[in-house]
């Protein structure tokens, strides 16, 4: 999918990502979910989705992503993915697998489910034992197992981090023994949970680049029957990712209470109220609504990005990555290294290459990991 | 990239789906959180390829429809590339 250039009046939303929930029954140190979801308001009714749905496909949405939190916590999904199927979108459910049984996962497949990909998380908080535990190896298993058996393609999404990418071939192993046909190898992006714990996640150069060898071994061993990509953090890059195509070019997601964003992460970027779809519609709030025009187009670009003539290439970079590192989210995404602010991710990559040569006994200040539950909820806590 | 014979029976690949898009007034292809927005010809060789109709019946069916002939190295060649990207399987 590509994205329109300049100021014209987009394209549709191709890609609609409803975040039903943000129950989850795991506690994933690097969710991208807001670390204060406690407050967010109460979740969208199964008939406020299904508005959202057809006002989006009219729109000539097309591409429907079914996520959380653990979508599947949701009781009304099937109902759900039945009228998404019914209007035409391409279905995808993404999902730890928890809560995925077979009745539930027939149930889908007869409301028409095209796609599922199986998120491999930490479900203990015993990350080193992680890879070891047989809780997580035995669910994600049997999950894998009933995908296989519904005739779903078996896909994975690996999220990688300082400790677990050196178990990278562990990892690719277990894929195979699962028998999966893609797996992603997605490093940690620092938003959310993931952010407040960027210095305990951030792998070294060497990390990555054992990974990498290890990696293309594999992918030599296995040849086509389990493709694997590799998502290289940005942080290590000289050059930003082209987020989301530009902010509201083609995807348009839903969070919980009803609140539309141009990216997942949008909700902390300042300065802007974002529509809800409880009293707006989709139509309004994609064409019409201010904070979906803010990031659109080059008007809002300050230097570099303004005169740079890679700016319809990467349109900047990602503008929560600009507000989470600078303070302002129409700065330059400081992981280009034309950005004046570049410093702040090398130092923090440079902090990751200190913390994994220092030597064990020496004492080395370590934050804590924060995990995402509501004990640590900033919006519920005391 | 394989030789097609025309005796076989291509059908849209498993995963794959194929749809008219009034919104963008074109065919796309759809597949996991992708999408291919097709030009006319490669959609009107791919809504033909409903596993029962042989390249040959497929081409004869695009000649008759457009008035034009000898357009059989196009479609084996359109159906090569499409197989190679698992857009399209072939039965025999």
């Amino acid at each position: 999918m590509s994205a329109p250039q300049g100021r014209a009046r987009p394209g549709p939303p191709l890609w609609l990502l409803l975040e039903l929930t943000y129950r989850c029954p795991l506690h994933c140190v690097f969710c991208y979910n807001p670390t204060d979801f406690g407050a967010v308001g109460p979740e969208l009714e199964t008939r406020d989705w299904l508005r959202v749905l057809e006002e989006a496909r009219a729109l000539g949405a097309v591409q429907l992503g079914l996520s959380g939190g653990e979508p599947l916590v949701r009781e009304d999904l099937e109902t759900i993915v039945a009228a998404a199927h019914r209007l035409g979108f391409y279905t995808n459910l993404i999902t730890s697998g928890v809560g995925l049984t077979e009745p539930r996962l027939q149930g889908l497949r007869q409301a028409g489910l095209d796609h599922i990909q199986l998120s491999f998380q930490d479900s203990t908080r015993r990350m080193n034992d992680f890879l070891s535990s047989t809780r997580t190896f035995e669910l994600k298993s049997r999950v894998a197992e009933l995908i296989r058996k519904y005739r779903y393609p078996m896909v994975l999404n690996v999220v990688l981090h300082r400790l677990n990418i050196d178990h990278v071939e562990e990892i690719l192993g277990m894929a195979e023994r699962m028998g999966a046909e893609y797996v992603e190898l997605a490093n940690t992006q620092y938003y959310g949970w993931a952010w407040r714990n960027r210095e305990q996640l951030l792998p070294s150069r060497a990390q990555l680049q054992r990974a990498e060898e290890v990696t293309a071994r594999f992918r030599e061993r296995v040849g086509p029957r389990m493709r694997i990509f590799f998502v290289v953090p940005d942080y290590f890059e000289t050059r930003p990712k082209p987020c989301m195509s530009g902010l509201g070019q083609i995807f348009l997601g839903i969070a919980p209470d009803g609140m539309a964003l141009p990216c997942q992460a949008a909700r902390m970027l300042p300065g802007l109220t974002f529509p809800n779809v409880r009293t707006a519609s989709i139509g309004s709030i994609w064409y019409d609504s201010a904070a979906f025009n803010r990031y659109r187009g080059e008007d809002w670009m300050k230097e570099p990005c303004r005169s740079c003539p890679e700016r319809g290439r990467d349109f900047g970079g990602c503008r929560c990555q600009a507000y989470l590192l600078t303070g302002d989210a129409a700065n330059a995404d400081p992981v280009c290294d034309l950005s004046p602010h570049h410093h702040l991710v090398t130092e923090a990559v440079e902090r990751a290459e200190r913390r994994a040569t220092a030597p064990s006994r020496q004492p080395v200040t370590e934050r804590p990991l924060v995990f995402r539950d509501h004990r640590n909820d900033e919006g519920t806590r005391a | 990239m394989a030789i097609i014979h025309t005796t076989v029976r291509p059908v849209i690949g498993g995963g794959f789906r194929l749809q008219w898009e009034p919104a963008q007034e074109a065919h796309v292809l759809l597949y996991p959180e992708g999408m291919v927005k097709l030009n006319q010809s490669a959609a009107a060789i791919l809504t033909r390829c409903d596993g029962l109709r042989t390249v040959a019946d497929i081409v004869t069916d695009l000649e008759r429809t457009y008035a034009i002939t000898g357009l059989t190295s196009d479609v084996c060649s359109f159906i090569a590339m499409a197989v190679e990207r698992t857009w399209l399987e072939l039965r025999p």
